[in-house]
């Protein structure tokens, strides 16, 4: 790089402007194939959404006739598969929020206790956190399954609330445990000169200088249980109960299934999620990031 | 014990000495219970839903004929090769690809900015809608992929689904596509952490390209990088989306994984023990990365 800042300064020998130019149409070419790579399926979705019924079979790389009909059946709820749409969609959004707050509550205390009171042998509370992040959510269904029968819970949103509460935990005590060594403990010291009980450090001084963190694990966490779809389709099964996600999954099950209207929903289904990534990009990098990924 | 070492130690003994300092003498009556208190839901999760859980599974998938059925098991096999296959080529592929384009994304110009906000788009999306999309995109009559082919080459393009290694092929491809964006914004972080100076120092010593990448990003960049692919290998193996959506264990159960195979033998099949069984012949692979990655990731050491 400091060759080529210099070569512009007395006036670039010729072989350094070649090459700069030749790394410069790579890297274009690099980026041509990185659009067509990244939007391609998500174009796909488009097209047949947009597509009337007949003019998804039919070879073409554009919509014929683009119209938003497959949109408005989505929206009035107008096919039978789509019957309960916008109830499932309230689930999807009451999963979401229940596994979210619990996400947060419950990871909070735990790296409270962990992080500021050090509780003796509070490692084997991280342990037990970082062991459940690494086993595959998939490996753990079957029992699970079983579980929620013998718990009473089976086809309640609660039970997938609680699924998906316990494999977003772990990452939130790593991160809360993470991001809490920035916050000096003086503070808590101070507090407990003035008389604090622990309640009072970690509701009044602990969490409004997680915020940060919070924002983070929240958008996390909501986004884990928006998308989930195992746990949702093995839990839930009348279509009252059911969130998007397997309502969406049952288009599957018949081969007359209109796929205009399936990646209609698709689409509405994929919107929430990816309008709160962007807005959260910003938390959502520093969350990964959080606690340095040192070298 | 390099700088970082250094810092790494530093940090991880600081908030331990003056945690002691905060709670002088140790925790004693009221604050011991508060303490037991706020780390009791965390611990009422645990027990409930994952030893709970896993103690279920292995009493479910303790008698040994279930393993003799498996082995005599052809798909079962066939799902063990697919399983190692699509684990090893989709991790190692991925990561690959992401930490090239982790550095290609270093660069300052605005449209490499601009691409990245694109780029990411894929793991913004959720896993459903996009392997849906794919499942379509790579059919064989009607997909977007083959019409593409017809027009731009005038070829017809194969019934990729219909085939075992190509409908493995479009999974694997699938759950790259889905999470490449990820690993390479973490591997971006991973760069963006090496302090400038240590470039300049280099180039100072008279280094260039590939110098500079060896003895600077190389050493600072090789355990994340490893962190990142074992982490990435359970997160495969548990995967059931890509292959439940893109080719959905088709052509007759051939491109099935491990993940796939339990859920299939659990509740399609009605055979919940078989199921637990399947998923626990990954236990040779899955125990010595959990162990691994549990020491890799301990807080104190700060990754990811």
């Amino acid at each position: 790089m400091s060759a080529t800042v210099a070569g512009r300064k007395i006036g670039s020998p010729l072989h350094y402007r070649l090459r700069r130019y030749f790394v410069e149409a790579l890297c274009l070419l690099l980026g041509f194939v990185l659009v067509i790579w990244t939007l391609a399926p998500i174009y796909n979705m488009w097209m047949i959404a947009l597509d009337s019924h007949d003019d998804v079979f039919n070879g073409s790389v554009w919509p014929a006739h683009a119209s938003l009909e497959s949109f408005r059946v989505v929206a009035t709820e107008d096919f039978w598969y789509l019957e309960h749409f916008w109830h499932q969609f309230g689930n999807s959004f009451i999963v979401g929020g229940m596994t979210t707050l619990l996400t947060l509550l419950i990871g909070s205390l735990a790296s409270f206790t962990v992080s500021r009171m050090h509780l003796r042998n509070g490692w084997m509370l991280t342990n037990a956190a970082l062991m459940t992040y690494v086993i595959p959510a998939s490996f753990l269904a079957i029992p699970f399954y079983r579980i929620m029968q013998i718990y009473g819970l089976s086809n309640h949103l609660s039970s997938v609330i609680l699924a998906l509460t316990t494999f977003a935990t772990p990452y939130a005590i790593f991160i809360f445990s993470q991001y809490s060594k920035s916050i000096p403990m003086e503070l808590d010291e101070s507090a407990r000169i003035d008389g604090a009980n622990p309640w009072q450090i970690y509701y009044k001084i602990y969490l409004p200088l997680m915020a940060p963190a919070l924002v983070a694990v929240g958008t996390y966490a909501l986004l884990l249980a928006w998308n989930e779809y195992l746990y949702n389709f093995l839990m839930l099964s009348t279509p009252e109960s059911m969130t998007v996600a397997v309502a969406l999954a049952q288009f599957l099950n018949s081969d007359e299934s209109p796929w205009n209207f399936m990646m209609a929903t698709a689409i509405v289904y994929a919107i929430p999620p990816i309008v709160l990534y962007y807005g959260f990009r910003r938390y959502m990098a520093a969350g990964l990031t959080m606690g340095g990924v040192k070298g | 014990m390099s700088a970082t070492q250094q810092a790494i130690a530093v940090t991880r003994a600081s908030p331990a000495r003056s945690a002691r300092r905060a709670w002088r003498g140790g925790l004693h009556g009221s604050e011991f219970i508060w303490a037991i208190a706020f780390a009791l839901p965390y611990v009422a999760v645990f027990l409930a839903f994952v030893i709970y859980p896993i103690a279920y599974g292995i009493y479910l998938g303790a008698q040994p004929q279930l393993y003799a059925q498996l082995f005599a098991d052809p798909r079962y096999l066939s799902s063990v090769v697919n399983t190692l296959v699509y684990v090893g080529v989709g991790v190692n592929v991925k990561m690959f690809f992401a930490f090239l384009l982790s550095g290609f994304f270093m660069r300052k110009n605005w449209w490499v900015k601009a691409l990245l906000v694109i780029y990411i788009l894929p793991w913004a999306t959720p896993a459903l809608p996009a392997y849906m999309s794919i499942h379509w995109f790579v059919n064989g009559q009607w997909g977007m992929l083959n019409n593409v082919l017809y027009l731009l080459f005038g070829i017809d393009g194969p019934v990729y689904l219909n085939d075992h290694w190509m409908g493995l092929a479009c999974n694997i491809g699938a759950y790259i596509w889905k999470n490449m964006p990820f690993w390479t914004i973490i591997l971006l972080a991973g760069r963006m952490a090496i302090p400038q100076e240590l470039y300049e120092a280099a180039a100072v010593d008279g280094a260039t390209g590939l110098r500079k990448f060896a003895h600077v990003t190389y050493p600072l960049m090789a355990n994340l990088y490893l962190v990142c692919v074992l982490l990435d290998t359970v997160f495969a193996l548990g995967d059931f989306n890509a292959t439940f959506f893109v080719s959905g264990g088709g052509p007759a159960m051939s491109t099935e994984v491990l993940a796939t195979l339990g859920i299939r033998y659990a509740f399609t099949t009605a055979l919940p023990r078989l199921g637990v069984a399947t998923v626990m012949s990954a236990l040779p692979l899955l125990i010595p990365l959990v162990i691994i990655l549990m020491r890799k990731l301990r807080p104190s050491e700060g990754q990811l």
